[in-house]
């Protein structure tokens, strides 16, 4: 099936999200769409699958305009989509999501044997290896997404959209999928392979779109080097790596030992984990999305009580501190999903800048706040921090994401800390401000704050990380040197403790 | 997450870290609530056992003393006895951390629950002679199925709007605008000059009683799915809504039309010929109204509906992730719009309970809260049709208790009717908790 | 109503991540979108931000008294007759009708704001409202929806009229204890759905509800104890407060209602301007921020409910020792249902809750004389108030029938989801 975008456009009032966009996917091709956070990339996919009508545009399949006003006319088309946040129902089992909107009945009641057999045929001839019967929200992402893989292909996808499909995989996963693409690919399948990492279309793309600020700026080959590839996606030159000088690491400040969490289910998450972070010392913590990262941190910061061990700094045990003592004791925390932890999204920018120091003498006497202390501090830190916003009035949800997550960490560095534990510090982010977020946070070690990263991100880990700590299943399977070749903190991901990790960074 | 995950390389532990056995907070806490819950059990009925002087009390089959049942006698001491060696067994199970899970566990609590109730029901019904009233135990069963129906088909209406996301707080609303329409229909049918059978004048009430709950349902969803109303507010708006239009047309039914009217005729019991001669249980549950066996009808035909077709797979789809179901062609709101207005058929019904079903005249105070009753059902019930009738039937069982010990003595009647309150509040807080609600529960779906 | 304005562009909005430009030109944000933003929040933007509001609020008014219309003419005898001869003779029904609209709505205005007397019943009438009402919009604001404040009526009322007629005091000792006992127990009645919530999860729309119930039992089981029964009655009634528990009148109007704005000013300067209120807010918005960022959830749903329940012994207070009720179970009337209609018309602000709160007091001022001088069912008050919360809680709805323009803020309404 060939695919063309004709002069697509999609407007939000004033605002033209995608500007007449031409695109051509060839049969049994895997055309890579490359482009920061926020370029229009989605917005183009949502048009192409039904999610969103055109403002301007055609899109036409063998030579046939067509238009999509619901999801099942794209599908009725042969158009697949495996959205990057996966669209499963977690509650049913892979054969019920398979099988939803296209159920198959006999005599009125569902016919749960025959989906499981799709599944298990479309499984066996696509080598996408799942258990029909599994409750979706047990499996882990990887296996989430040959789900969504599995339920485009029972619609008969022709051409298939992965979008950001890798951001949930390991390594080695991601050489599966790429391995499934390539076999879906021979049998004629087109592949639109939407993603902002360089590396991933230099491997598997036939062809590349670069799409920045709602257009396409350009195309090109594989062959293409990345700060070639990255100049034409971001627009300027980019520097792909952090500058910071070797650190110089202190004294171990937070310490934390033999830490276990079981989760609100009863799965044990974190299990007897120990480490600790030195002043003056980025401490990386890798592993892929639900590896126990998120309870981890959680546990630090007393949000979640750990079931086992001790977390202290400067050799005071805090593991039974809420927050607000953690908080108390110089920890700054960035989380992971900032408009679920990191701010309140109705509150204005001068609000959210306060939102954990309002309590602090210099924003409050007794019960009552100090207005002008607060707004004297929401100036500065917008200047300080650079955060793009009309006013300090503005609600912080109405921001870019680069931008409320400036906030965050203006907020978390506004003050004197210990520990700095970030968690995803540049997800969802534009380059500028991932920058200038990287750029904070070596400032903040340099100034002897342990610093703490989690990221699941390898390029973020080595550009930041004095020291990586691999967590896999709820464990730290090693600590190694930043030194260490990608493909074995790639193993380590995975589950493996690598000879490196025996005498690994941990000297 | 499990371990049986897609690593190439299987899971090792990590350096030399035995894993030490950690024994969850919340497994300890729920250890720790049922030693208490057991040992005020126990201890309550050793003080019940301990108060009999007299063991003799009198009991009945039946519900009321007729030909068929006779009152006959009972001895108080083997009951409270046996009930403090069944909360005992519990407790020290429970103590030893050897309490079973899952439906053993449910089972084995419901029998100290009924341990409990046969133990109270002999302090409370021994050493009345005084009074000089007789007053014997009554079957409970066919009291608490007939307060039970309304509150399960109310609950029923619930299953559904919620499980498609939708929150219904209005089920209140649904069963005064019911109870309502049930008697003006059922009283027009009879007055009219429509030829209608006497013998269908109340069903044909039924049948307001559902246009009535459907028209709410229809509100519910018009200010919902439409204007995106937030649905709590919307619901209890929603109640106030109809009990003022309930109450000012009632004030409109001037007293000289109020038999054509106000006065329906009420629902006759059927006997189911086999099934009603079972002992004890028989007659409680076969020898009901029309619209009892329409409510057991319901839950098996709601738990099909849900569970068992395609609509059903496609109204939990859109409860639990709304999105997921619209990239795969489904139409969230249509699918909606079904479950809310099928849901309004079920809380008409039972709302037409409490005119046609039951007393018949319509009064302001007909339902008196018990559309909120539902809804804590539903809660309690965890949001599945069967559990949500099992929690119903458990709030029927203690409103019946209530009627029922009005007669007794020892214990203070606003006790009494708060009991039925107080229970759902412990329901909700300290057995259910934080229970999972569909995800997607009142929230509107709104294509970007 | 998802409180965060999900971004409508998805992951369109573009950052100016150029910081070579250095401009700060946001035109790439569509202007649309920032507007209904911008009027969330912000001190300098409370005019202007209002203004939608009170549009919206005054077209559900409006919209809601058509309907109210509607429904006095088919309750009239002569309009309905009028409809059988409709066709031959068009001209009675509207006569009839509009006669019929036109009593019912004169005499509503004429006893609600009409005299001096209108006057002091509809304060007296709105002040309970008011109090109780900022009770369930501070509730809201904290992300609780307190359908308790009949229930905390009635325990403030017991507490505070006990002490009323039950103890001999000087005068204004005796009307303080008997002013504070009712907000004390308001506030413990109030806090137990905040405990249950903060320590088990027990939604507080279910608890509060159940509340309601058991405090009418508790009513009356106390109410059938000696002491609390009227000599010379056998129903069961309390005495009324002595007149040293009764707030003074001044210019024929309780006291209490002055009581009722220095309420509001409290919940205003609370909410605006204290760290408590800082911390409900947030809660209230979005309590895992809150929590990462320290505070404690628990505590601030405990304080919230139990300041609600406060508020509404307030409101206990301006029946039983402003008004001298004898305590009935019946003793709150409406007030605490009606309470949550005002506070939601109000838009949970203490300023809209007054303005709310007043229109509904004048609401039941005047349902009185409607029905006396116009026939009109005192029940269609209380429809009145349902819709008009309903279009208030719709405006798209109400400006979809006016055809107004404009893109108004949405109803600071907070809760979602169970």
């Amino acid at each position: 099936m060939k695919l063309e975008i004709k002069g697509l456009t999609k407007r939000f009032g004033s605002f033209t999200a995608n500007d007449h966009i031409d695109l051509t996917v060839e049969p049994g091709e895997i055309h890579c769409l490359l482009g920061e956070n926020g370029a229009g990339k989605s917005t183009l996919m949502n048009m192409l699958y039904g999610l969103l009508e055109p403002t301007e545009g055609q899109i036409v399949v063998d030579g046939e305009p067509v238009t999509f006003s619901t999801p099942g006319e794209a599908i009725e088309a042969g158009i697949g989509m495996v959205h990057q946040h996966f669209m499963l129902v977690p509650v049913f089992t892979v054969a019920e999501n398979v099988m939803l909107g296209r159920e198959q009945t006999r005599r009125g009641v569902l016919d749960r044997k025959a989906a499981s057999r799709l599944v298990r045929d479309l499984s066996d001839r696509y080598g996408l290896k799942v258990d029909p019967d599994a409750l979706v929200e047990n499996l882990p992402v990887g296996v989430q997404q040959r789900v969504e893989i599995l339920k485009a292909l029972a619609n008969d996808a022709k051409v298939l959209i992965l979008d950001e499909p890798t951001a949930v995989l390991t390594p080695q996963e991601i050489d599966e999928l790429m391995a499934i693409m390539r076999g879906l690919k021979e049998q004629g399948t087109s592949i639109i392979f939407i993603t902002h990492k360089l590396r991933e279309v230099k491997a598997i793309g036939d062809r590349i779109s670069v799409i920045r600020r709602g257009k396409v700026v350009g195309t090109a080959q594989p062959s293409a080097s990345e700060a070639e590839l990255a100049e034409l996606m971001v627009g300027r030159s980019v520097q792909l790596t952090v500058d910071k000088a070797p650190a110089t690491s202190g004294a171990a400040v937070l310490e934390a030992r033999g830490i276990s969490v079981v989760d609100p289910r009863g799965h044990l998450v974190v299990k007897d984990v120990s480490f600790e972070a030195r002043a003056g010392e980025v401490l990386g913590i890798a592993g892929v999305q639900g590896n126990g990262q998120t309870e981890l941190i959680k546990s630090l910061l007393g949000l979640v009580r750990p079931d086992a061990g001790q977390v202290w700094i400067d050799g005071r045990d805090i593991s039974r501190h809420n927050p607000r003592e953690s908080l108390e004791e110089g920890i700054g925390y960035v989380p992971e999903d900032r408009s679920h932890d990191g701010f309140v999204g109705s509150f204005s920018v001068r609000e959210n800048l306060v939102l954990d120091l309002f309590r602090n003498e210099e924003f409050s006497r007794g019960p009552v706040l100090k207005r002008d202390a607060i707004e004297a501090n929401a100036r500065h830190r917008i200047e300080e921090f650079d955060i793009r916003t009309e006013t300090m009035e503005t609600p912080v949800a109405s921001l870019s994401g680069g931008n409320q997550q400036k906030v965050v960490v203006a907020r978390e560095f506004s003050r004197p800390l210990k520990v700095l534990i970030a968690s995803q510090p540049t997800r969802g982010v534009d380059v500028g401000s991932i920058e200038f977020i990287h750029k904070r946070i070596i400032a903040e070690r340099d100034r002897g704050t342990a610093v703490i990263i989690v990221s699941t991100e390898l390029d973020e880990i080595y550009a930041l990380s004095d020291r990586i700590a691999v967590m896999y299943d709820g464990r730290i399977v090693g600590t190694v040197d930043p030194s260490i070749p990608r493909e074995e903190i790639g193993l380590m991901m995975a589950g493996a403790t690598t000879s490196a990790a025996a005498n690994g960074g941990a000297a | 997450m499990t371990t049986t995950t897609t690593g190439p390389a299987p899971a090792s532990p990590g350096p030399g870290a035995p894993e030490a056995p950690v024994r969850d907070r919340a497994d300890v806490r729920r250890q720790v609530r049922l030693v208490i819950t057991f040992g005020l059990v126990l201890a309550s009925l050793v003080v019940f056992a301990l108060l009999v002087d007299d063991p003799a009390f009198t009991y009945l089959l039946g519900e009321k003393r007729t030909a068929e049942f006779v009152p006959k006698d009972g001895n108080a001491t083997y009951i409270s006895w046996g009930a403090v060696v069944i909360a005992a067994i519990a407790l020290v199970l429970a103590a030893l951390d050897r309490f079973p899970r899952g439906w053993k566990g449910a089972l084995l609590g419901i029998l100290v629950g009924l341990a409990f109730y046969a133990g109270f029901l002999m302090w409370a019904y021994t050493d009345q002679a005084e009074g000089g009233i007789q007053v014997f135990i009554a079957n409970p069963i066919p009291g608490t199925i007939r307060i039970a129906t309304p509150l399960v088909l109310g609950a029923l209406a619930g299953c559904l709007c919620e499980r498609a996301g939708v929150i219904n707080i209005a089920i209140e609303a649904q069963f005064l605008s019911g109870a309502f329409f049930a008697s003006v229909f059922s009283s027009i049918a009879y007055s009219s000059l429509v030829f209608i059978p006497v013998a269908l004048c109340a069903v044909f009430g039924l049948l307001g009683g559902v246009l009535a709950g459907v028209l709410i349902a229809a509100m519910l969803g018009w200010f919902a799915l439409r204007y995106r109303v937030n649905q709590v507010v919307l619901g209890v708006v929603l109640v106030a809504f109809a009990t003022g239009l309930t109450s000012f047309l009632l004030g409109q039914i001037p007293s000289d039309h109020k038999e054509t009217l106000n006065d329906p005729q009420v629902l006759e019991k059927i006997e189911i010929p086999v099934l009603a001669d079972i002992p004890v249980v028989g007659d409680a549950l076969f020898n009901q109204t029309l619209l009892v066996y329409l409510m057991y009808a319901s839950v098996a035909l709601v738990t099909f509906l849900l569970f068992q077709t395609r609509w059903g797979l496609r109204v939990r789809a859109v409860g639990e992730h709304p999105k997921a179901a619209d990239t795969v062609g489904i139409q969230v709101n249509r699918v909606r719009w079904q479950a809310v207005l099928l849901g309004g058929v079920f809380a008409g019904l039972g709302g037409a309970y409490y005119t046609v079903g039951s007393t018949g005249a319509f009064d302001r105070e007909v339902s008196a809260g018990t559309g909120f009753i539902a809804l804590a059902a539903v809660i309690m019930g965890r949001w599945h049709p069967v559990g949500a009738t099992f929690a119903a039937v458990f709030f029927g069982f203690m409103w019946n208790l209530q009627n029922q010990l009005s007669f007794v003595q020892p214990v203070p009647g606003e006790l009494l009717g708060a009991a039925p309150y107080l229970a759902t509040i412990i329901a909700v807080a300290g057995f259910v908790g934080r229970v999972r609600p569909p995800a997607a529960d009142g929230e509107p779906y709104v294509k970007e | 109503m998802s409180e965060t304005p999900k971004d409508p562009l998805g992951p369109g909005t573009p950052d100016n991540g150029d910081q070579g430009q250095g401009t700060t030109t946001q035109g790439a944000v569509p202007a649309g979108k920032n507007d209904a933003a911008r009027n969330g929040a912000g001190r300098d933007r409370d005019l202007t931000s209002w203004l939608p509001t009170v549009v919206d609020s005054i077209a559900a008014v409006v919209l809601a008294l058509l309907v109210g219309a509607l429904l006095i003419m088919f309750s009239t005898p002569r309009v309905v007759e009028s409809l059988s001869y409709f066709f031959s003779y068009p001209w009675d029904f509207f006569k009839f009708s509009g006669e019929a609209v036109w009593d019912g709505y004169r005499a509503l205005i004429s006893g609600s704001i009409g005299s001096g007397t209108a006057w002091t019943r509809t304060l007296e009438r709105a002040a309970p409202l008011i109090c109780a009402g900022l009770g369930v919009s501070l509730a809201f604001r904290a992300g609780m929806f307190n359908i308790g404040a009949q229930g905390q009526i009635l325990l403030g009322a017991l507490v505070g009229g006990f002490i009323g007629f039950h103890y001999d005091l000087p005068p204004g000792i005796h009307l303080l204890a008997a002013l504070l006992g009712a907000l004390v127990a308001g506030a413990a009645w109030g806090a137990i759905a905040g405990i249950l919530k903060a320590r088990t999860g027990a939604h507080e729309v279910i608890t509060t509800i159940m509340l309601n119930y058991v405090g009418r039992f508790t009513m009356l089981y106390f109410l059938g104890k000696e002491a609390l029964q009227r000599p010379d009655s056998d129903n069961l009634l309390s005495p009324p407060v002595d007149d040293s528990a009764a707030f003074p009148t001044i210019a024929g109007v309780h006291v209490g209602v002055l009581l009722a704005v220095v309420a509001a000013l409290f919940v205003w300067w609370l909410l605006e301007r204290s760290t408590l209120g800082f911390e409900m807010r947030a809660v209230g918005a979005n309590p895992d921020a809150a929590r990462t960022a320290g505070m404690s959830v628990a505590r601030v749903y405990v304080s919230a409910m139990a300041l609600a329940g406060m508020l509404a012994g307030l409101a206990a207070t301006m029946t039983v020792l402003g008004r001298q009720d004898s305590l009935t179970d019946q003793v709150a009337g409406t007030v605490g249902f009606d309470a949550i209609t005002v506070a939601l018309l109000g838009r949970t602000t203490p300023l809209g809750t007054v303005l709310a709160g007043l229109l509904f007091g004048a609401l039941s001022a005047g349902g009185l004389s409607m029905q006396g001088a116009a026939g009109v069912p005192p029940e269609l008050t209380q429809v009145l108030q349902a819709l008009i919360v309903l279009f208030v809680a719709a405006p798209a709805l109400v400006r979809g029938i006016f055809r107004l323009r404009g893109q108004g803020r949405k109803a600071d309404v907070m809760a979602t989801g169970w």
